[in-house]
């Protein structure tokens, strides 16, 4: 394989119902800071589904300068095969030497057939890119190879990191957690070029039917949007008792999430959950109230830039990583705090 | 109707993460359990078997002591344990993992194939999806529910903000979230009989269809540049206050310093 004839950054431009998802823009982000550190400066987009190519001007003004759009009925709603089919055909034909796919729920489907189906290596999950040498440091005896994809990521439920090089395959291929990596300011004038491009669907054995779509219901905003969290844990004590942070939250102008032992509890949906099964966020402040710390929900948030950790318990870990931590009881503390802030808030405004 | 469950003795990450100099894991020097969605897809497997009559064959790869998560399984229920495991397959990523065990699976008759979605050492959810597109057959992720519908499966599959129900032709690759069931307890009579089943070992040499360029280390496209503990942000001001209000002060105050207020 000449690995050299493998050239550009590409990016999986996730959208479901014809909308761009937003990990695309973060890739596209991610994707030109990588390609500032390369030879081929470009980051191009893969655009898959049916009737999505007006969507390629939103690619262009975060940053894509091709947009590569295959277009098919086939590809109307998210299926493994027919999407493994056409991402691995552009990947063949047009042979990026980074192949970046968002670790949603698609793309960790979607990643791992395609790099089988191709026969590169695939990371999973990654935090963190960077262009650099493979090995890090020069060992005697080993080519030091340059301007490597090197991959890191978080294993072991957060408790180890490791960074992973691909040196001998290409496309170097990652999934990249959402919500990590920043978007581009958004440029309207900007404009892409788009190729249009289509290997042909024929429906076999690994084409799935998809016999119903139920979407949920909900009325939750983004915790992943949000610029301050009010996160409730299972110290809350009851569903009831989240009226509380729901409080607190309306006072501050802040969103509510939680952490995934109150959706076991079956007290909030599965969305508003922080951690390493739910969401990574980072916001400006993140309460966490009532949140003991496991390391799955520390993986999910440490990254905010502002963490206060309430809780009666005086040795929960979440001590350990919160800027400040009080030690007491919620509900004496929050009613408290949300009328000061109101307060705090009305003379502000006047 | 014949499934083949894919199962993986991981280090019990409670009691802490060793690696060797090379930056793999050092499995020798870890407590082990079965990969917890790998128990919940051994379990949907056999709530099948109780529902509809199948054999279970369980697969795992790995060193000659994961022999203890296939007897495990035989005393929950299975019929059949395969161990696969041989020093060249050893230190192998997703890719070399995936083709070494979609080989193991060519050997064996199956309708289905039920993975854990990912585990809890690595947590990639790479191998199952790896592993269907080696075997050329469909993959449904994150299963929620499995139902079988004569010479197919109905699957409940979970995305962001909705689920579909997906109808595939067997044979196909199911991977399964621990949340799908509560996995059955080993019977005292199941544990006595998981020592009489068969437990049949392979080695490199009863792999076939398989290069030696796609195995072990040497066949992982992907390799570590470096691991180690995680440095996390250390702790700030913790503080015990001596009423509630106070404790509002204290936030009030760090709240308008930061000037988010």
């Amino acid at each position: 394989m000449g690995l050299e004839e493998y050239k550009g950054v590409f990016i999986f431009a996730q959208q479901v119902d014809n909308k761009i998802s937003s990990i695309a823009l973060e890739l596209l982000g991610e994707g030109k800071k990588l390609a500032a550190d390369l030879d081929t400066k470009e980051v191009t987009a893969v655009l898959i589904g049916s009737g999505v190519k007006g969507l390629a001007d939103e690619l262009a003004a975060y940053g894509a300068d091709k947009v590569i759009v295959v277009d098919d009925p086939e590809l109307k709603e998210y299926r493994t095969e027919p999407y493994t089919h056409a991402l691995a055909s552009v990947i063949n034909e047009y042979k990026p030497e980074i192949m970046l796919v968002g670790a949603t729920a698609i793309g960790r489907d979607l990643g791992p057939r395609v790099s089988a189906h191709i026969h590169t290596g695939l990371t999973a999950d990654c935090t963190s890119l960077d262009i650099g040498d493979f090995p890090l440091n020069p060992i005697p005896g080993k080519e030091q190879l340059h301007k490597q994809l090197l991959m890191t990521r978080p294993a072991f439920g957060g408790n180890t990191i490791a960074t992973i090089a691909c040196p001998h395959h290409r496309p170097q291929m990652a999934t990249v957690r959402p919500g990590v990596m920043q978007k581009a300011a958004p440029d309207k004038s900007k404009k892409a070029e788009i190729i249009e491009f289509n290997p042909g669907f024929t429906p076999d054995n690994k084409y799935v039917e998809i016999l119903e779509v139920v979407k949920a219901v909900s009325n939750v905003a983004n915790i992943m949007d949000a610029k301050i969290l009010v996160s409730g844990g299972r110290g809350v004590g009851s569903p009831e008792n989240f009226k509380l942070l729901d409080d607190l939250a309306e006072a501050i102008g802040g969103t509510v999430s939680c952490s995934r032992a109150v959706v076991d509890a079956g007290w909030k949906p599965k969305d508003m959950q922080v951690g390493q099964t739910g969401k990574t966020v980072r916001p400006k402040v993140y309460f966490a109230i009532g949140i003991s710390g496991a390391i799955q929900h520390v993986a999910g948030m440490e990254e905010s830039d502002l963490i206060v950790a309430i809780n009666k318990d005086e040795e929960a870990p979440i001590f350990d990583v919160a800027d400040y931590g009080i030690v007491g009881d919620l509900n004496k503390i929050l009613p408290d705090l949300t009328e000061k802030i109101k307060e705090a808030r009305a003379a502000k405004a006047n | 109707m014949k499934i083949v469950v894919c199962v993986k003795q991981v280090p019990d990450t409670k009691g802490g993460v060793k690696f060797k100099p090379d930056g793999t894991l050092d499995r020798g020097a870890m407590l082990t359990i079965m990969n917890p969605d790998d128990k919940a897809g051994l379990e949907a497997a056999l709530r099948l078997k109780d529902q509809y009559g199948a054999e279970v064959t369980v697969i795992t790869m790995g060193l000659p002591k994961a022999d203890a998560v296939l007897r495990e399984a035989l005393a929950m229920g299975a019929d059949k344990g395969i161990l696969i495991t041989d020093r060249v397959l050893g230190g192998a990523d997703t890719w070399a993992t995936s083709s070494t065990i979609a080989a193991g699976i060519r050997n064996l008759e199956y309708d289905l194939i039920i993975t854990g979605r990912q585990a809890i050492d690595g947590d990639t959810a790479q191998v199952g999806p790896q592993i269907s597109e080696h075997l050329g057959i469909p993959v449904i992720s994150y299963a929620e529910e499995i139902k079988i519908d004569g010479d197919s499966v109905v699957v409940k599959r979970q995305y962001d903000d909705r689920y579909h129900m997906i109808k595939a032709k067997m044979p196909c690759l199911i991977t399964a979230l621990a949340e799908l069931n509560e996995p059955r307890y080993m019977s005292p009579g199941g544990i006595f009989d998981a020592f009489e089943k068969e437990v049949t070992v392979w080695g490199r040499a009863d792999l076939k269809d398989l290069d030696d360029g796609d195995v072990g280390l040497a066949g992982s496209p992907t390799q570590i540049a470096k691991a180690s503990d995680k440095v996390r942000k250390g702790a700030g001001e913790k503080v015990v206050p001596e009423s509630p209000q106070e404790g509002v002060e204290y936030i009030m105050g760090k709240l308008a310093e930061k000037h988010i207020i």
